[in-house]
C-alpha cells in the first residue's frame, strides 16, 4: 500500500476526485503553477489542466464568493485559504452565503464548496500562521466542520468532503502535515513514513462525514480530542499507562455524539481537548453535551485542557500550547477524584 | 445651493444638497440631449470606454423622439411589452405596500422609478443568462414570466409561499427564471455572479451572468472583490449599479464621495464602463444588449451606472420625508421611466392615452385578483400557514443528528 504524508494524501484525494469529475476543481492563492505553499496542489495544474487548479488574487472574500457561484451553477469547487488565520475576510461569505443558500432559497439553489484550510500552531507561526478558529464555524447552521489528524483519514474525509452536497470546511492541522506530533516539541519530528496510518490506498475510498475514530480503547477514562491533540492524548496515555478510551472526532459537524455518550457512560470520566482557546471553544459544547446526556455516568467534574485565552504567540509558543504537561494534570485530577 | 455646513472642524462630512425643508433644484445636473457619447464595437478595448464612465447613455428625448447611436432596433411590439411590464410591476408594487400597510405582511420594497432599469436589462438578455439580483429588481420577473401568484405569496409567508416562510418578503429566490436567491447581506451576490459566469465559461457555455447592486453597497468589499475577479479571469457577466441616489437616508455622496461616476470605478479594474440614464427603457436596453454581446463573445466584464432616482421609501420601514424633501422626486430632472417610455410609443404612433388608461386599469384589475388569489392561501398572521417543522427542513442536504434531535425536541415542546 503506498505511504504518504498528509499533503501527499490530500493531494491525492483532490488528484482522484479531479480524474473521475470534471466539474471538481481547485483555486486560491500560490494554489496553481507552484502547488500551494504547503505544496498540497503541486502537480495538480500540470496533470489537469490551468482552468481547473488555478492561482487566485490574494481575496479570500472572492475566493469563497466565486466558489459559491460555481457551486451553484453545478460545479464542485475546492477553495484553498492559505491559512486559517486568514479566513475571516470570506466570514460573511461562508457564514451567511455559502451555510445559509439552501435555506433561504428553500433549496432551489446550494453551494456544495469544499474549503481546505490549514490550522493550529506548532511551527512558531505566531498569531497569523496558528489559529484554531473552528468553534466560530461550528456556531453556523448549515455547515459542516471536519478535521483530520492523520493522512488515511484526510483522504477519505476529503473526498467525501467533496462529494458532499453541504458546504464543507475542511480544517489541516499544520503540525501533522509531515508527521504525527505527540506535543513534546524536544524531540525530533517523526514522518508518516512507515506509520499505519501514513499507509493510504490508492484511488478512492471515503471516509464517512460525522463518525469519530477510536484511537485506543480503554476503561478508566474518555479523551475527546481532534487535530493535532489526538497524538497528545495518546502519549499522555501511553506515559500514564492508563487505560483510556481515546476518540478522534475527526468531524465537529456533525459530530459522533453516540460514541462519546458510550464511551463516557463506559469509564465515568472525561478530559477534552483542543488547542483553540478557551472561552467559547468547542470544548465548551462537548462539556455540555457530555453534561447533558451523561451526568448520572459521571464519577469526576468534566475536564478541559485547552490554549489560553490569548492570541497565538510567538516567542511563547509552547506555554500556550496545551501540551503532555496540561494535559496529563488534567486526566489526573479526573482519575484522582472521588 | 449648497447649504451652510455645520462641520465645526477641518474634518469633511458630506452632505446631500438639499434636506427638508429645502426646495430642492437638480438644475446643476446636465440632462444631456445630444451629448450621449458614441457607440464604440462591443469588442472594442476597455479604455475606449473610459469616456462612457463619465457620461450618460440616452436614447429618448422627453418629447418621445430617439437620438444617438445607441438606438436599438426594436419592434413595436417589444417596446409595449416592456412598458406593460413595467407598468404590471408597478401596480403589485402599490398594491403591495398597501397590503403591507394593512398588516397583511412585515415588509415591502417597492421600485417605483427604477422599473425601466429592471424591465429594460431583462429585455436585453436571454432567459439562460442567471441574474444575481438584489431587492428591487422584482421587474426582471415580470419581465421573464414568473408567477405573480407565487411572487406574492413568497411575500406573505403564506402556505403557497415556495420558500415556505424562511425568507423575509421580496427576497425571493427562482431558479426557473434564471433568478438568483436574493441575499439581504448586501453586496455579496456581486462576487458569486463572476463565479456563476466563469463556471459557465468553464463549460464552454456562452450563456453569462448579470448581477445587481445599489449604489450604496458599492461600499462593500464584495463590490471590489467582483470587479477585480471579473477583470483577471474575464468572466462573462455585467456588474449593473443602480444609482437611485438614497441608500435608505444616505446620499450617494456617502458610498463613494461627490465624484461624478460609480461606473468610473469599473475603469481602474481594466472593465468596459457604460452609465446610462436609468429613466429611460431603450438606453437600458442598449446598454445591455452590448455589454451582454460583449460577455457572450468572451470580451469580458461590464460596470453599467444605471443613473435613477428611488422615488419611493427603502421599504415599508422607511419615511424618507424625515431625511429628503417630499417633492424631490418631482424635480429629479430625469422624469418618469413608464411616462417616458409611453410618450416615445405615443410619439411613433404605436400607443395612445386610451389604451394606456386601458392597459394601467387591466393591470391594476390583475394584480387584485391574484392578490385575492394569494391572500385565500393565508397572510402573514392569518389563514392557512407553513407548517412550523419545515423549519427544519433544507438547513442541510444531509442533516446532522444533532439537527434531528432538535426537532424531537420542539416536538415534545408542542406537546
Amino acid at each position: 500500500m503506498p505511504q504518504m504524508s498528509m499533503i501527499e494524501a490530500i493531494r491525492d484525494a483532490m488528484d482522484v476526485k479531479m480524474a473521475e469529475d470534471p466539474n471538481v476543481l481547485t483555486f486560491g492563492e500560490d494554489v496553481g503553477y507552484f502547488g500551494g505553499v504547503f505544496r498540497c496542489t503541486a502537480g495538480l495544474q500540470e496533470k489537469h489542466g490551468l482552468h481547473r487548479c488555478f492561482d487566485t488574487p490574494i481575496s479570500e472574500g472572492g475566493i469563497i464568493g466565486i466558489a459559491i457561484g460555481m457551486a451553484a451553477n453545478g460545479l464542485r469547487p475546492v477553495a484553498e485559504i492559505q491559512f486559517a488565520d486568514y479566513i475571516y475576510p470570506a466570514y460573511d461569505q461562508i457564514a451567511s452565503e455559502a451555510a445559509r443558500l439552501r435555506y433561504r432559497s428553500n433549496g432551489d439553489f446550494s453551494a456544495p464548496i469544499t474549503i481546505r484550510t490549514p490550522v493550529g500552531g506548532g511551527i512558531f507561526g505566531g498569531p497569523t500562521h496558528s489559529q484554531s478558529p473552528e468553534s466560530l464555524f461550528t456556531h453556523i447552521a448549515g455547515l459542516k466542520t471536519i478535521i483530520p489528524s492523520n493522512p488515511y483519514d484526510a483522504k477519505g474525509l476529503l473526498i467525501s468532503a467533496i462529494e458532499s452536497d453541504d458546504p464543507v470546511l475542511f480544517l489541516e492541522p499544520k503540525r501533522l502535515y509531515n508527521g504525527p506530533f505527540d506535543g513534546d516539541h524536544e524531540t525530533p519530528s517523526v514522518s508518516w513514513k512507515g506509520h499505519e496510518l501514513g499507509e493510504v490506498p490508492s484511488g478512492r475510498y471515503t471516509v464517512e462525514l460525522g463518525k469519530a475514530r477510536t484511537v485506543s480503547e480503554g476503561s478508566d477514562i474518555t479523551i475527546i480530542a481532534y487535530g493535532t491533540m489526538v497524538w497528545v492524548a495518546e502519549a499522555v496515555a501511553q506515559n500514564l499507562g492508563i487505560s483510556a478510551d481515546i476518540i478522534d472526532l475527526r468531524s465537529l459537524v456533525p459530530l459522533d455524539i453516540d460514541a462519546i455518550e458510550a464511551s463516557v457512560k463506559k469509564t465515568g470520566r472525561c478530559v477534552i481537548l483542543h488547542e483553540a482557546t478557551r472561552t467559547s471553544g468547542f470544548g465548551a459544547e462537548l462539556m455540555s453535551l457530555v453534561q447533558e446526556r451523561c451526568f448520572y455516568h459521571l464519577e469526576a467534574p468534566i475536564q478541559r485542557v485547552t490554549g489560553w485565552d490569548t492570541p497565538y504567540p510567538h516567542a511563547q509558543e509552547w506555554a500556550y500550547f496545551p501540551g503532555q504537561k496540561r494535559v496529563t494534570a488534567a486526566v489526573r485530577t479526573a482519575l484522582e477524584a472521588a | 445651493m449648497a447649504k451652510t455646513k455645520t462641520n465645526q472642524s477641518r474634518m469633511y462630512v458630506p452632505e446631500p444638497p438639499f434636506r427638508p425643508g429645502d426646495t430642492p433644484d437638480y438644475s446643476h445636473i446636465s440632462v444631456p440631449a445630444d451629448h450621449t457619447p458614441p457607440r464604440p464595437d462591443p469588442m472594442c478595448d476597455d479604455h475606449e470606454t473610459a469616456e462612457h464612465a463619465l457620461k450618460l447613455i440616452r436614447v429618448m428625448r422627453f418629447n418621445g423622439d430617439t437620438a444617438g447611436e445607441w438606438i436599438p432596433g426594436l419592434t413595436a411590439d417589444v417596446k409595449r411589452k416592456m412598458l406593460h411590464d413595467m407598468m404590471l410591476t408597478r401596480a403589485m408594487d402599490e398594491r403591495m405596500f398597501a397590503m403591507q400597510r394593512q398588516g397583511k405582511m412585515s415588509f415591502y420594497m417597492k421600485s417605483a422609478g427604477e422599473e425601466a432599469v429592471s424591465v429594460g436589462h431583462a429585455q436585453a438578455l436571454r432567459d439562460d443568462d442567471m441574474i444575481f439580483p438584489t431587492y428591487r429588481q422584482q421587474g426582471i420577473l415580470i419581465n421573464r414570466g414568473a408567477s405573480m401568484l407565487e411572487m406574492m405569496n413568497q411575500c406573505l409567508s403564506n402556505s403557497g409561499d415556495p420558500l415556505q416562510g424562511k425568507n423575509i418578503p421580496v427576497l425571493y429566490s427562482f431558479r426557473k427564471h434564471g433568478f438568483f436567491s436574493i441575499s439581504g447581506n448586501l453586496g455579496t451576490q456581486l462576487i458569486q455572479a463572476v463565479g456563476w459566469a466563469m463556471a459557465e465559461a468553464y463549460k464552454n457555455k456562452d450563456s453569462i451572468a448579470s448581477t445587481f447592486t445599489g449604489e450604496g453597497a458599492t461600499a462593500e468589499g464584495d463590490f471590489h472583490y467582483a470587479l477585480n475577479f471579473a477583470s483577471t479571469y474575464r468572466a462573462p457577466c455585467i456588474i449593473n449599479v443602480v444609482n437611485n441616489q438614497w441608500a435608505i437616508s444616505s446620499f450617494q455622496g456617502i458610498a463613494m464621495g461627490e465624484g461624478e461616476s460609480f461606473a468610473a470605478r469599473g475603469t481602474g479594474y481594466g472593465l468596459a464602463t457604460l452609465r446610462v440614464d436609468g429613466n429611460d427603457a431603450l438606453a437600458v436596453y442598449a446598454a445591455t444588449s452590448w455589454a451582454a454581446e460583449r460577455a457572450r463573445k468572451g470580451g469580458g466584464a461590464t460596470v453599467i451606472e444605471h443613473f435613477t432616482y428611488r422615488k419611493e421609501g427603502h421599504s415599508t420601514s422607511d419615511d424618507p420625508s424625515k431625511y429628503r424633501p417630499a417633492n424631490e422626486a418631482e424635480v429629479w430632472p430625469f422624469g418618469d421611466p413608464v411616462d417616458r417610455l409611453k410618450t416615445h410609443l405615443i410619439k411613433i404612433g404605436e400607443w395612445d392615452e386610451e389604451r394606456h388608461e386601458a392597459q394601467a386599469k387591466e393591470a391594476k384589475l390583475f394584480v387584485r385578483e391574484t392578490y385575492k388569489k394569494a391572500e385565500a392561501l393565508g397572510t402573514v398572521d392569518s389563514g392557512p400557514q407553513v407548517d412550523d417543522f419545515t423549519m427544519f427542513e433544507q438547513v442541510y442536504a444531509d442533516p446532522p443528528q444533532m439537527l434531528l434531535e432538535q426537532e424531537e425536541m420542539f416536538k415534545r415542546e408542542l406537546g
